[in-house]
């Protein structure tokens, strides 16, 4: 009998060569990279109801073969599920777009604001 | 799709030894392929960032502009946005070696086993086991893919080739096809529109991997005995067993160093290599092309698919960025390989400058309407926009 992999550790080893890091702190990495996992994770429970529901919808009834199996059916569905996907990872990954912006069109603090609307 | 939106994962073309998925791993690659798209924006912000931060504080500081990518680097790294998008390309790239090495480890027996049934008694896969894996390939775990192509985890194991195989969609956002052979489908394209009178009897191609971009050539050309090598046994046997399911009987593929083959002087018609030449090492590149040349026909075609050559007229930034994939995603020599001239390259094994050639290629791609995909933001190093380059031997 030939001994079974222990996948779960080794689907996730590490790769050659040290590992690069970008923050300053490389703890901000760390928890960005676990957050990151969640997110994915969310996503996965995401799709798997939508799956639930729509297999509902159609059949009243749903076993958990149906829902492994399960795979989209027509170009609409599977335009409205991978447009959940974009539209969440837009929504997670917010502040970076805001700050995107804010680089290409750098913007006065509320502060002065306040003082322009002062004398308007 | 419209909005420009990824294609779903169950898109890719189904076949014998494709890694059975569950639900939820489908989902988890939709995920990461979506993440991947998205990303792609992000990096769009870095080049703001560097332009309207990065160089003018440099400018600030030194009175001067930036000179080179060290300077270029040590000031980007500083940089909020740099910071968050370098980090989560890097993220989501784990998470998609992490996605496929669990769905495809967890069912490492039964796709040996797969293969094995595929494979057995034919005599168009030869493994070699004397065949040494090249130090370049032994460094470093290329596409931060833990234990690369050839480490095998259990005897007769193909979780490399099947982890390759799946995820490569999500890698490349689905830009590279049902069958992620985009890039073979295009160069078979431009042979055939450039040279409609060429028949080749015998076709090389180096560095074949899981054979994926080998199969268009095969179809192309049904006639020609195709040879297919690598020295990563379980890609070999993955893409041997995957073609024999696909139906394909003119393909052989054997183990291999591309640089040390046991073929005859002047046996061949046609040399490829597709995304190869960057995943070797820098003396191996010359000797690999010196066996291409001693290999090649007079009047025989070698093309090889590469990502643009660094060129004068390239800004810095941009080398930057295409070095960035090359460090952070570990396929380091293709950040040293950027500035070989691949004329040099060639002429240096006998080619005449000459008959050199250089071509833009795109891949075709049938996931979407068309074939051809939208224009997306320059993305370095992962647009399917590819430079090739060949000569014909004369």
């Amino acid at each position: 009998m030939e001994e079974e992999l222990d996948y779960i550790k080794l689907a996730s080893n590490k790769s050659k060569g040290k590992r690069p890091y970008f923050h300053d702190d490389h703890a901000v990495e760390r928890v960005l990279n676990i957050t990151m996992a969640i997110a994915g994770e969310l996503a996965v429970i995401r799709e798997r109801m939508d799956s639930i529901e729509r297999l509902l919808e159609k059949n009243g009834t749903v076993s958990r073969e149906d829902i492994e199996n399960f795979v989209p059916e027509t170009p609409e569905q599977e335009e409205q599920r991978q447009s959940w996907h974009s539209e969440y990872i837009s929504r997670v990954l917010r502040i970076v777009q805001q700050e995107q912006e804010e680089m290409e069109n750098p913007d006065k603090s509320i502060e002065e604001i306040a003082n322009d609307i002062n004398e308007m | 799709m419209a909005k420009n939106l990824t294609p779903v994962w169950n898109k890719v073309a189904k076949h014998a030894m494709l890694p059975e998925t569950t639900h939820d791993e489908r989902a988890r690659y939709n995920f990461l392929s979506n993440l991947n798209k998205h990303l792609a924006h992000v990096s769009h912000g870095t080049k703001t960032a560097y332009e309207t931060r990065v160089v003018p504080k440099f400018r600030k500081k030194h009175g001067r502009d930036i000179q080179n990518r060290t300077e270029l680097k040590e000031a980007i790294e500083k940089d909020p946005h740099y910071q968050i998008w370098s980090s989560l390309r890097r993220s989501t790239m784990e998470m998609r070696q992490q996605a496929g090495r669990s769905l495809t480890l967890r069912q490492a027996t039964s796709l040996r086993d797969k293969a094995s049934a595929l494979n057995e008694g034919k005599s168009t896969l030869v493994l070699n086991p004397e065949v040494k894996v090249p130090e370049y390939l032994l460094a470093v775990d290329n596409h931060i893919m833990p234990g690369s192509y050839h480490t095998e985890l259990l005897e007769g194991d193909v979780t490399p080739a099947a982890n390759y195989d799946s995820g490569i969609f999500v890698t490349t956002a689905g830009l590279i096809g049902r069958y992620n052979d985009g890039g073979g489908k295009a160069i078979t394209t431009w042979v055939r529109q450039n040279y409609p009178e060429f028949k080749p009897k015998r076709i090389l191609d180096i560095g074949c991997g899981l054979g994926h971009n080998v199969l268009p050539i095969a179809k192309a050309y049904p006639d020609a005995e195709i040879i297919a090598i690598d020295t990563g046994a379980p890609m070999l046997r993955y893409g041997h067993a995957r073609a024999m399911d696909l139906g394909y009987k003119n393909v052989t593929f054997m183990q291999m160093d591309a640089a040390k083959t046991i073929f005859e002087d002047e046996s061949f018609d046609w040399i490829q290599s597709t995304m190869f030449l960057h995943e070797t090492g820098g003396k191996s590149i010359y000797n690999i092309m010196d066996e291409v040349y001693r290999l090649l026909k007079p009047g025989g075609l070698t093309l090889h698919i590469e990502q643009p050559q660094y060129t004068d007229d390239m800004s810095e930034y941009e080398k930057f960025m295409r070095d960035w994939d090359a460090l952070n995603n570990s396929e380091p020599y293709w950040s040293k390989m950027h500035d070989i001239d691949p004329v040099e390259l060639m002429a240096a094994s006998g080619f005449k400058k000459e008959d050199f050639m250089q071509i833009g290629a795109k891949a075709e791609n049938d996931l979407i309407e068309g074939g051809v995909n939208e224009e997306e933001p320059e993305d370095f190093g992962r647009s399917p926009i590819w430079n090739v380059f060949g000569a014909i031997k004369k």
